[in-house]
């Protein structure tokens, strides 16, 4: 676990810049794509940068909205750089909202846009992966396994090793999808993204010691990527489907 | 029906149903993903114990604050983050003693002046206890890498969050003490 880099006075915090690298490769790789369909890889830029910027004030707004009055004896504190006065849940809503409104205005193909943005998502769950490594969080459950580590007192699954390795497998494969002709049906890419992103959670989750549970002790996390991932089998067969009619009626 | 749709549907099928008994084999009992008994500087778990003298050479024991929030931060005299978020913590100190909020402000005596740390409480009129880490075991326990480092400690011992760097703005501070005063992380 390496949480904190501290340069002179300076505490960093790793697993941020961890992702904050994430973002810039995954830019650059989705911008390469970009150009090698010839698109423009600007409006792929503003879109990412309407919804960083939209998600972190919207985070901001919903938790002061949440705590008026503490709000109210320092207003100054909108702008403080206290990560716990965040709403992320918030924030991500308002992002993509924000994403949305700027994809009609620009009149994006919605389908194309979220295959484009595919090679960054697939990189930032990567930089996940390695950010929760560095901050020691999403960790497993204790077991005796001998790849098990050393971790808040006890042996437990690296299921933060487990993260990184099925998103990287899942990159590669997006990547390689993307050479094929199946790239050629709007969505299919983020579609198989999201689906295998999916399952890679609903079997990782098994592993972990900090799941939220309900009823009998199911993990809440794997009933949640089992309902996306029905919802993206059910979308990805409409697509291959109706691009099979189409060249039929062709 | 079209050939494709057919061979699709069974694949879901198959996939989906291979998660749901995925689900249903990793189901655990509850409270077993807890980690409140677990002791380690993390939130979630059991405050690590710890067991200082403060300035005065009272001695002050975690454990026995046990039904008491407590607000846990490690300083140093020379860090100026840490002189900068001290006032905030007084005003937050203040306004909930009352109800039983503790704040124990570790000064990190090992890296440095015992002068400079008294003088500092002195002047800034600081009425929690400042505990005193001669020879770091405290730091070593809560894996403190940078300075301010603070946890919030709910009455049953359980870290509810911890903040690493600052300065923390007295917002955060009221927000987060509030929460652990009402008992509502």
């Amino acid at each position: 676990m390496f949480p904190i880099l501290q340069i002179g006075p300076l505490a960093i915090q790793v697993p941020g810049l961890i992702i904050l690298a994430g973002l810039w490769l995954g830019l650059s790789l989705a911008e390469r794509r970009a150009k090698k369909r010839e698109s423009n890889p600007s409006v792929l830029y503003n879109l990412v940068f309407v919804g960083i910027i939209s998600g972190v004030i919207g985070a901001r707004l919903a938790y002061a909205i949440n705590y008026p009055d503490a709000f109210a004896a320092n207003p100054s504190s909108l702008i403080s750089i206290n990560l716990g006065l965040f709403d992320p849940f918030a924030g991500a809503v308002i992002a993509v909202g924000a994403m949305l409104i700027y994809g009609v205005r620009k009149r994006l193909s919605l389908w194309n846009t979220l295959d484009a943005l595919t090679p960054l998502l697939a990189v930032i769950a990567v930089a996940q992966g390695i950010s929760h490594l560095a901050s020691g969080s999403s960790f497993g459950a204790p077991t005796a396994v001998p790849w098990g580590i050393q971790l808040w007192g006890s042996f437990r699954h690296p299921t933060q090793v487990y993260e990184i390795i099925l998103a990287a497998l899942i990159l590669i494969m997006v990547m390689y999808l993307d050479t094929t002709k199946w790239v050629r049906i709007p969505g299919f890419l983020f579609l198989v993204f999201l689906t295998s992103s999916a399952a890679s959670r609903l079997f990782i989750e098994a592993f972990r010691g900090d799941s939220m549970l309900i009823g009998n002790g199911l993990r809440i996390a794997q009933i949640v990527s089992w309902i996306i991932l029905a919802c993206c089998l059910i979308l990805m067969g409409r697509r291959i489907q109706s691009r099979q009619i189409e060249n039929n009626t062709s | 029906m079209h050939k494709f749709t057919k061979i699709w549907i069974g694949i879901s099928i198959f996939i989906l149903t291979a998660g749901a008994f995925w689900i249903w084999l990793s189901a655990v009992e509850s409270g077993s993903t807890t980690q409140g008994h677990i002791p380690a500087p993390r939130q979630g778990f059991l405050a690590p114990d710890l067991s200082l003298s403060t300035l005065g050479g009272d001695p002050i024991t975690l454990s026995q604050l046990r039904g008491k929030p407590v607000l846990i931060n490690f300083w140093a005299s020379w860090c100026p983050p840490c002189r900068t978020e001290m006032p905030a913590i007084q005003n937050v100190y203040d306004e909930f003693k009352d109800q039983g909020f503790v704040v124990l402000a570790v000064n990190t005596t090992y890296q440095d002046n015992l002068g400079d740390a008294t003088t500092f409480a002195q002047i800034r009129n600081l009425t929690f206890p400042i505990l005193l880490d001669q020879a770091g075991d405290a730091a070593n326990l809560y894996e403190v890498r940078a300075l301010p480092t603070t946890y919030f400690i709910d009455a049953d011992g359980i870290i509810q969050e911890v903040v690493v760097g600052g300065p923390m703005s007295e917002t955060l501070l009221r927000i987060r003490s509030e929460q652990l005063v009402e008992g509502t992380p």
